[in-house]
Formats: C-alpha cells, structure tokens, sequence
C-alpha cells in the first residue's frame, strides 16, 4: 500500500508547486523600489528643453509617473487609459519619455493626446535605471512624501487601473 | 572558372546574416584594463530584458546602457562591491546571477545539501531493511525437507 502511495503524495505536492508556477508571470521582477523614496530628478521638459521639471515639486502630492516612448506599441495600447484618467482629474500624470526624438514624441502626443501634466525627456536613459526600469511602459505610483508605492510593469489595464491604481491614489489621498 | 565565382558567392551567402545584424559599434573604455573589469561584473549581472542572458553578453539597449553605468562608476573609482549595490537597490537581487546568502535564499542555497542528506537518510534504511530481510530469509522447500530428513533420522 504504502509503495504506491508515497509517489502518489510526491506526485500531488510536485503537481501542486507546478500548478502555482504556471499562475505567477516569470518576467514580474520584485522591484526593490517599493515603498523606498522615489529617486529625485530634474530634467528637461519635453515640451520645452529650456526648462526643467523637477521632482521636489511634487512634495505634497499624490502623482502618477508614466514611462513611455514614441517607439513603444504598448504605450500606445495604454495611452487612451491615460488620457480618460487625466480628464477625470482623480491625480496628476507625469511622463518620462524614455531614450525618444523629441519630434516623434511631440507627435505622438499631439496624434493621440497629451494626458501628462508634463513630460520630461530621458534621452539617454540614466533616470530610467535610478528607476529600475527595464521596459516601457511601465508606471508608479508617488505618495505625498515623495515615496514609491506601487508600480506597474507593462500597459496598464482597465482592471489595473480600477483594482489597484484607483483605489490606491484614493486612500493615498486621504 | 565557375568555381571562382562560387567562392566568393557563397562567402557572400554566409556573410550576409552578419552584415544584417551588424549594429552601431557599442562604446567601450579606452583602457583595456577597465574594460575587461566592466566585463568580468557584467558577467555576474542579469540583463534584465532577455532574463537568461548577462548584461555581459546581451545585445540590448538596456545592456548596453547598464555596462556603460559600470564603466562610468569604475572610472569614478567605485568598488565592484558598490556597483553591484548600486545595481540591486534599483533592479533587486534578481539582477545578480550569484545570488546573496540570507534568510529568503537559505533554501536556495542549502536546499541541494538538504535533498542529498535526505537521500542518505533513504538509502540507509532502505538498505538496512534489505539486510533484515535477508538475513531472516526463510528456508526454501528443499532445504525444509532437508532439515526434516536430518531430524528424523538424526
């Protein structure tokens, strides 16, 4: 008896580990970032490269931090999201236009909306590693203290925006 | 004369997948010493985007600008030590290849000792039981009759 049942329980336990393997995305990274400052910046506006945004001004704030591309077709995939949640007003979206030509972005956003209250331009990429970005898009979520508390790897979703990212800024905001 | 011109013809078949992929020349240090440091880390390092490969060895935007980190803060002086620090407090400890001893990745680390010593544990009382068993083995039919017969006539 005992000889079939205990590969039946190796079977189970293995079939089980395996089972929970298959729910979880093999390419979401644990980003150290969470709930650790967000690292501070100042870089040129995409709109205007004479003059800089500088992150310290949000203090006080709950802010979204958006990193797209012009290049990126899943930013594009996204993008109408973004501009919905601008128009609602609920909180302000920053963008990070990552390693882009100004003109291509400037396009992209005057062809499908500019839902950012800025943008700034990561031509070479430096602030997007101090972000441990390693695709576009991806989005966080900056507390009143300047503080990460959430992020969002790939295109944000319809379900991501009203289970996680809404009702987070909403108790943020309190 | 046709053979002349297979040659070449056929260099140019091969050769053309390479002179596709070819990219822009990637920037290295000016010193070799510095270079072949930057590559010995990036050795260690996950290339984030195509997870199985270094930052080493991959072709990718991101590799490229992460070797260049490297080579910007070596040139500053800083420890391997401390890029390695610099490179897990944004990416975590999934970007090391060799990852850190501690408490998560204890069973990580000693799991494999622990199956092998359970292993043992295995075939000690497997092999243990086997010798009982053969030890206690009954007499065969032959030998039975055998001992029958001695003891009778005995």
């Amino acid at each position: 008896m005992t000889k079939f049942f205990f590969p039946l329980i190796l079977f189970i336990v293995l079939a089980v580990f395996l089972a929970i393997g298959l729910t979880r995305d093999p390419r979401a990274v644990p980003s150290p970032l969470i709930d650790k400052p967000a690292p501070a910046f100042a870089l040129p506006l995409l709109s205007d490269p004479g003059q800089r945004f500088d992150s310290k001004e949000m203090r006080g704030q709950v802010w979204l931090l958006n990193a797209w591309a012009s290049w990126c077709s899943p930013c594009r995939a996204e993008h109408p999201l973004f501009v919905k949640l601008s128009r609602s007003g609920v909180v302000p979206i920053y963008g990070l236009n990552y390693k882009d030509e100004r003109e291509k972005a400037l396009k992209w956003l005057r062809d499908l909306g500019d839902p950012y209250v800025a943008t700034v331009s990561d031509t070479d990429g430096r602030l997007a590693i101090d972000y441990g970005l390693y695709g576009v898009p991806e989005t966080f979520v900056i507390d009143r203290n300047g503080v990460i508390r959430y992020k969002h790897t790939g295109p944000i979703t319809e379900e991501a925006l009203q289970d996680k990212i809404l009702p987070l800024v909403k108790e943020l905001q309190k | 004369m046709r053979r002349f011109l297979l040659v070449p013809a056929l260099l140019l078949l091969l050769l053309w997948p390479v002179a596709i992929a070819a990219k822009e020349a990637q920037p290295l240090a000016d010193d070799p010493v510095l270079e072949l440091r930057v590559m010995a880390l990036a050795e260690n390092l996950r290339c984030l985007v195509c997870q199985n490969e270094t930052v080493a060895g991959s072709n990718s935007d991101l590799a490229a600008d992460l070797r260049q980190q490297i080579r910007e803060q070596m040139k500053a002086g800083k420890s391997d030590q401390e890029i390695n620090t610099f490179m897990t407090d944004r990416y975590g400890d999934f970007v090391l290849f060799l990852p850190p001893v501690k408490m998560t990745t204890y069973l990580l680390w000693f799991g494999p000792f622990l199956l092998l010593a359970a292993g043992f544990v295995v075939q000690y009382v497997y092999l243990k039981r086997r010798r009982d068993r053969a030890s206690e083995q009954p007499l065969s039919e032959t030998e039975q009759k055998r001992v029958e017969t001695l003891l009778r006539d005995g």
